[in-house]
């Protein structure tokens, strides 16, 4: 579609990572030049000291903060897509619930987390549904649309050759629909992330399930800004880390034969 | 010439007004007969696909009754009773090969593998596409998606035929390729056809009779039989008798565009 030509695999990898090696070092070059404190604003190199120093509890935190994430994230995709399922099988219920699936997704969720946290004994499985509520309507959205958007001409030849309604799902909606269920995953995937942090921020979780939330909260009232820098760029390597994983994923699952995936449509 | 033939469809005061108010189709009534080649041709907006999705059973009518061979329902099941349809985009599964996109009736009739891939192998053989059978869509040119559009058709054997306007997207040579493989399967087999399309040269080239239609709303105005005989080539393209049915049909074509009074 686009009239203009791909650039190299190379330099696509080589470009973004020139960038950050200049962004890099202009930051190292400032703190430096006008010797800023680290509790204002540490240098690469002291964050990347912190980060090592303080492998340990950053690594275990990581491990509880994306833990949650990805469970939110694998119930989200069971859950939205079982709805958005139901909601193709008929449009009474498409009428009926749809209002009701974007009003979770309207609700911030800091709003819904403390109710959530209240109700929901384990913290643990409190984080878990947070994040899901912020991860599912996209899922629910994009399937449901997907499910939706069969080509007309090829629904008439369902028709025509008195197709069940169960063989017009699995070989016609489903696999029309997996195209947008796999926007809908990109999507998700970092939402997932984000609600395991906004709830665990809500929530204050600390001690031996602390997670990433929690170190750049405690970081941030003690002023160890070095550390506070090291647990942000980890939630956002870990968020760029789900994305790749996930559209990965979806190009194994479509490339063969989705036109989507071949150029390069808007996700 | 057809009032011999058994009747395969007959349309009694078929109309279809949709939902809109919009009268797609005034009252009109035809009789297809068996082995006929009959091709619905007017401007657009008068009706012609409306007509052959009633044909086919794909909408009902808002007045007036349909018989698909004496039925009041299109058959089915039924192995001589069969109707195919060709789209006017090739309309194919982007994510299937050529070959699962013309085992895709018989896969959705639950016939057998083993039986219906050697179908499928015969099928892409007659429209000449024995060695795309791996290919997807995407990889195949505007006429080879047309060809599997057809041979995705044939597989199932059809008695009657719907085709709208299938070639029109087509460059001419690919066109004519076409149309002559039509006709030849037309004439190989015990079919019967029903071809939309708004080209006069076309609809003149392939039918036995030819449903002159008009706009607003959508009827037929003229019954014209086309006698020339089978198998027709560039010889019957060049011939008088050609140039003169087109000039005919292109007036009562004039006619049937020119604004309706009252």
């Amino acid at each position: 579609m686009a009239e203009r030509a791909p650039l190299p695999r190379t330099v696509r990898i080589i470009a973004p990572l020139v960038v950050a090696l200049a962004m890099l070092a202009l930051w190292q070059g400032v703190v430096t030049w006008w010797a800023l404190p680290p509790w204002l604003v540490p240098s690469p190199r002291a964050v990347l000291d912190t980060a090592i120093a303080d492998r340990a509890l950053l690594w275990s935190s990581l491990m509880v903060t994306v833990t949650i994430a990805l469970a939110a994230f694998a119930l989200a995709i069971v859950v939205g897509t079982t709805i958005a399922l139901a909601f193709a099988q008929s449009r009474w219920i498409e009428a009926s619930f749809f209002p009701y699936a974007i009003l979770l997704q309207v609700t911030p969720i800091v709003a819904i987390a403390p109710l959530i946290i209240i109700w929901v004994r384990d913290t643990r499985v409190a984080l878990v549904l947070c994040a899901t509520v912020v991860a599912l309507f996209p899922v629910i959205a994009n399937t449901t649309l997907g499910l939706r958007s069969v080509d007309p001409g090829l629904r008439d030849l369902f028709r025509l050759q008195r197709a069940t309604r169960w063989q017009v799902l699995w070989r016609l909606k489903v696999p029309s629909a997996l195209p947008y269920f796999f926007g809908g995953l990109r999507i998700a995937s970092g939402l997932a992330l984000i609600g395991a942090v906004v709830a665990e921020f809500v929530a204050g979780t600390g001690g031996q399930g602390a997670g990433l939330a929690y170190q750049i909260l405690m970081a941030g009232i003690q002023l160890n800004v070095p550390r506070l820098f090291a647990a942000l760029l980890l939630i956002a390597a870990a968020g760029v880390a789900l994305f790749v994983v996930v559209d990965a994923v979806s190009r194994i699952a479509l490339a063969q034969w989705h036109e989507s995936e071949l150029d390069e449509a808007p996700r | 010439m057809n009032t011999a033939r058994v009747p395969i469809v007959v349309a009694r005061d078929v109309a279809k007004t949709y939902a809109s108010g919009t009268e797609a189709l005034a009252p009109v009534s035809l009789t297809i007969g068996q082995g006929e080649f009959v091709t619905l041709l007017g401007p657009s907006g008068c009706g012609k696909t409306t007509l052959l999705h009633l044909i086919a059973g794909l909408d009902a009518p808002t007045r007036g009754s349909l018989r698909w061979w004496g039925e009041g329902a299109p058959p089915h099941g039924d192995d001589r009773q069969r109707i195919g349809y060709v789209f006017q985009a090739p309309t194919l599964l982007p994510w299937a090969r050529v070959r699962a996109n013309v085992r895709l009736p018989l896969d959705l009739a639950h016939v057998a593998r083993d039986k219906a891939d050697a179908a499928v192998d015969s099928a892409l053989a007659k429209v000449g596409l024995g060695a795309f059978a791996r290919a997807f869509p995407r990889e195949l040119s505007g006429g080879m998606r047309m060809r599997v559009s057809i041979a995705r058709a044939r597989v199932m054997r059809p008695s009657l035929l719907l085709l709208d306007e299938p070639f029109g997207a087509l460059d001419e040579f690919s066109r004519h390729h076409l149309d002559d493989e039509l006709t030849a399967w037309w004439r190989a087999e015990p079919l019967t056809v029903a071809f939309v399309t708004h080209s006069i040269a076309e609809a003149v080239y392939l039918s036995t009779r030819i449903l002159v239609m008009a706009a607003r709303p959508g009827r037929i105005i003229a019954d014209v039989p086309i006698a020339a005989p089978f198998p027709r080539g560039n010889a019957f393209r060049a011939s008088l008798a050609f140039a003169q049915q087109c000039v005919a049909l292109s007036e009562l074509v004039a006619q049937a565009s020119q604004p309706v009074d009252g």
